[in-house]
Formats: C-alpha cells, structure tokens, sequence
C-alpha cells in the first residue's frame, strides 16, 4: 500500500511524522529533567498502565467476552455489549471518587457524594436499558436478511 | 501443560478492524487534541516568565478551558479503552518477513506504539486522579503531566502519520462493510456505544463546573456545595493558618517604592468597597460562580506609589507550600474587577474562603487566587 501511496502523501507523512518525533523527544527531555527517584517512579506508573491493560484488561475482557456468548443467547449480545460498554468504561472513571482516596476530613467540600448510590444508579439505569432492548430484540439477527429465527448461539464468523 | 500462546489470527471477531478502529481515533483524537490544547493554557498560568502574558478577559476563560481540560480527558477514557479493544489482536502479531530493514520498521512502529499507549493511559490516569485529589505517586504531578503531554501528543501525531494511507482507507468504506452477517452487535454499534459512554462519562461528571448539571453527575468529585455556596480546595487547617487567620493582632502590610502602609481588616472594611462577579476556577475542574466584595488591589498599589507596569506579589499567611505566594501581572494586579475581597455573597468571607482576606482577579487558576493574605508587595 505504502508503496503504491502518491508522492504527496509520502511527504505529508514524513513531515507529520516529523513533528510528532520532535514533540515527543522534547516530552522525553522534561521527563528526564525530573530528579531521579521521581523519574523512576514516573517510569514505572508509564510501565505499569500498559502491563495493566495488556496483561489484565484485555485478557480479562477476551474471556469475558467469550463467557457471555457462551451463556447468553445470541439475541441479547447487542444489548448486553452496549450496555457493558458504558457501564465498565464509565466505572473506570469514577475509580477515584469510587475508593474515596482523595477524602480528607478538614475539607467537607471534597468528595462530597454518596458515590455508591450514584453508581448504584447508573448501573440501574444501565441493566434496565439493557434488559428492555434485550427483550424487545426478539432473536433478529443483525443485517439485511436478518428476520431468521434462532440465532446460532456460537456463530463462529468466517475469517477474515 | 504448555499455555496456548495466542497470535494475531486467534483473535476472529469481524468488528475489530480498521474501519472501526479508525473511527474511533477520530474521536479520541479530538479530545487528546482538545485535552492538550487546554493543558498548555493551564500551564501557561505556571511559566515564569511566559513570552506573552495570559489576557484577562473573559474572566471566565480559565473555567471553560479548564473544564473542557477534565472532561475531555473524561471523555477519552471509554475511547481509549474501546480503541485498545479494537487492535488488542496486532500486540500478537508475527515479525514481518522481508529482510532488516521490515524488521526495523516494524520494531520502530512498535515502539512507537508502546509509547503512545503507555504515554496516553498515564496522562489519563494521573489526570483523573490528580481531579479527584488523589495522589498516589511519589513524582511531581505538574511537571511530569506536562512532560507526559509532550510525549503523548508527538506520539499520536506520529502514530497519525504512519497510519495515514490506512486511514484514508478504512474511511473510504461504510464502517459495517465486509462485515459478515452474524448475531450480535456490528461496528456502527461498538462506535455508538464507545460514543454514548464517553458522553455519560461527561455528564456523571461535568456537575462541577456546568451547576445545571449538578443533579446528574453523580460522579463528580464536588456537588458544588460549601461554606457560602462555594467549594473549598485547600482548607484554612490544611494551610496550617487557622490560628493566625484568626488573630486579632492580624495586619496586611503593602509595600511599594513610597514606602509601606499596614492595615487591619476593620480598616480594609473602611476603604472603598467594591463588587466583582468572578468565577473561582480551580486546575482539578471544578469551578463556580461567586459575588466577592472588598477592596481593589489597583487602590491599595497607588497607596504605595507602585508603577503601573510594577508585578506584584500577593504573600499568604501560609507559612509552606508552593502556592504561598503568587505573582500577578500588571495586567492583573490593576485590572478594576481584581480585588482583596473581605466578603462572599454578601457576608464575611468563610475562614476556609480566605478570612480574613484573599486575593480574587479574572481569569486566573483557583491555586492563584491566594487566600489568608498576609502582605503585598511590589517585584
């Protein structure tokens, strides 16, 4: 393909290219201009965010994945999918608020919340949705011709 | 037993794919380029001696950038997480055949992406941390987020370079082609839902700096509440001032080239008086509106014979931390709506607010609208 690309564009990439390796080389000499405990720390939470979700995430969710198609029938994964989508990806965001880690007990104003009703809530909110369009999907098949009848429950799609 | 070691073509789901991948930079680099943009204004506050000053108007400039600063780094997160997803497969990928150099290419994209992604999950994750004021690291966060920054943007900028012909492809087709016809969700689905999480991510948490919000953000690290309707950062016990504050021996003492003039708060309150509407804006996201009454700084300064175009430091009665004392541009420091306020919404300031004085001016982060004011001085 990279062969086959306009000349144009070849020259567009380099000089993107270009910039992104300058942008980021001046991002590496701030970093190494922290002091030395503070850059290996540093260092290790960059590390640690990529083994965290290449070796814990992911895989968790490629089983988990596969768990749920195993248990649930094949009209429901629409639903179920969309709905774990938002229900995980946003408890990620709310970690912080979740663990209280930031409370302090001289400021009231701080994590002021009762953050466990509210993700109790959402998480209501999101399991109702996901039940009522699960229950109204009545086993169509996603696509054009897709009015068939019972879904295969281990649709194994052909390679690509 | 061995553990199957899985390769690129173990992973069979339709949905992963470039079409959908795509897609789904787009969005997300919307917000890293909406979320960096906004970081360098914040950082611009920082910088000691910046080429050009920040202006002060609008006086709730800091606000917005830096509430769009949080949340489009909130935003990002669902993105993030499902765009992983989507190329979680290509980590397993076989070495390229075709001799060194395709080897040192490909070593060098890989590269490249390992530091995209270390680069982007830290600047998210110590981003929402630093937001909910949880610091669980030992390094400096300012100056290792800004670094981070830095790295994080020139990475995608690159990682958009590399991929451009993919890119120009994978738009040149609706995102569900080729998508063999199955039970479950097509890529379109997978996008909305990484769209509508990212958006639910928002509004949980956009109640404390958007008040119309408040109700529904029931993630969001403040309600917007505190003493005199107003949040708190940093609490006069946390400051270590709440004795000093209250000290009735308490004096401001300004000082100039005429020489210095030093004035109890029963004398502050004799001074003219005068009203300002102006947003507290702090660099964790939240913000709020608020009605602050005192004395113009600009007043104070000509007591003591300042320059016009004299920098003044604003010293607090906090006796560490490096948000003690800041300095203000003559912009700033003479600006008619900048104030030592002695009152909020129309009583004594709270002594967490600041009591018995604090420094407010437009557009400016919270962490330099200092509080517990003890001495001003021209630089």
């Amino acid at each position: 393909m990279a062969r086959t690309a306009p000349s144009g564009e070849r020259v567009l990439q380099g000089v993107v290219g270009a910039v992104g390796v300058a942008a980021a080389a001046y991002g590496g000499l701030l970093l190494l201009d922290l002091d030395g405990p503070d850059l290996l720390d540093a260092l290790l939470w960059l590390a640690g965010g990529v083994v965290l979700h290449d070796a814990v995430v992911a895989p968790l969710t490629v089983l988990a994945t596969l768990a749920l198609r195993r248990v649930l029938p094949s009209r429901t994964w629409t639903a179920v999918t969309v709905g774990l989508v938002v229900l995980l990806t946003v408890t990620a965001t709310a970690v912080p608020v979740l663990g209280r880690f930031g409370a302090r007990p001289d400021n009231p104003t701080l994590l002021d919340r009762d953050y466990t009703s509210g993700w109790l809530l959402l998480a209501g909110v999101v399991v109702v949705g996901t039940l009522v369009w699960s229950l109204r999907a009545r086993g169509r098949v996603r696509g054009a011709g897709g009015a068939a009848g019972p879904a295969s429950r281990r649709s194994s799609p052909p390679p690509r | 037993m061995r553990l199957p070691v899985p390769r690129d073509t173990s992973f069979t789901s339709p949905l992963r794919d470039e079409r959908l991948t795509a897609r789904l930079g787009v969005w997300l680099g919307a917000c890293f380029g909406l979320c960096f943009l906004t970081g360098l204004v914040s950082h611009w506050y920082y910088l000691p001696d910046p080429w050009f000053l920040p202006p002060t108007r609008p006086v709730w400039g800091y606000r917005l950038t830096q509430g769009l600063h949080v949340l489009s780094g909130i935003a990002a997160i669902p993105l993030l997480l499902v765009k992983l997803w989507s190329v979680y497969p290509r980590l397993f990928a076989g070495l390229p055949r075709g001799g060194v150099r395709a080897l040192l290419l490909s070593g060098l994209e890989r590269l490249s992406i390992a530091v995209l992604v270390a680069a982007s999950v830290f600047q998210l994750v110590v981003g929402l941390a630093n937001s909910a004021q949880w610091y669980p690291w030992a390094f400096s966060f300012r100056a290792t987020h800004y670094a981070g920054a830095w790295i994080a943007i020139g990475a995608l900028v690159l990682h958009v370079a590399v991929k451009l012909p993919v890119i120009r492809r994978a738009f040149g087709s609706p995102v569900d082609t080729d998508l063999p016809e199955r039970a479950g969700p097509g890529r379109r689905t997978v996008l909305g839902a990484a769209l509508l999480a990212a958006g639910v991510a928002v509004l949980a948490n956009a109640g404390g700096t958007v008040p119309l919000l408040r109700r529904v953000s029931v993630l969001a690290v403040r309600t917007g509440e505190g003493p005199q309707g107003v949040p708190v950062n940093k609490s006069a016990a946390a400051a270590g001032v709440e004795e000093s504050a209250r000290d009735t021996g308490y004096r401001l003492t300004v000082t100039g080239p005429d020489g210095e003039v030093s004035l109890s708060r029963d004398e502050l309150a004799g001074l003219e008086q005068h009203t300002s509407e102006l947003p507290i804006a702090c660099v964790e996201g939240w913000s709020a509106g608020a009605t602050w009454s005192g004395v113009r700084l600009a007043e104070l300064l000509d007591r003591v014979g300042a320059p016009q175009d004299a920098q003044v430091r604003v010293v607090s009665l906090q006796e560490s931390g490096s948000f003690r004392s800041t300095v203000l541009p003559p912009a700033f420091a003479r600006d008619d709506l900048t104030l030592l306020a002695l009152r909020l919404h129309g009583e004594d300031l709270d002594l967490d607010h600041g009591f018995p004085c604090r420094l407010i001016a437009p557009n400016r982060p919270g962490v330099m609208q200092t509080k517990w004011v003890s001495r001003v001085e021209v630089v």
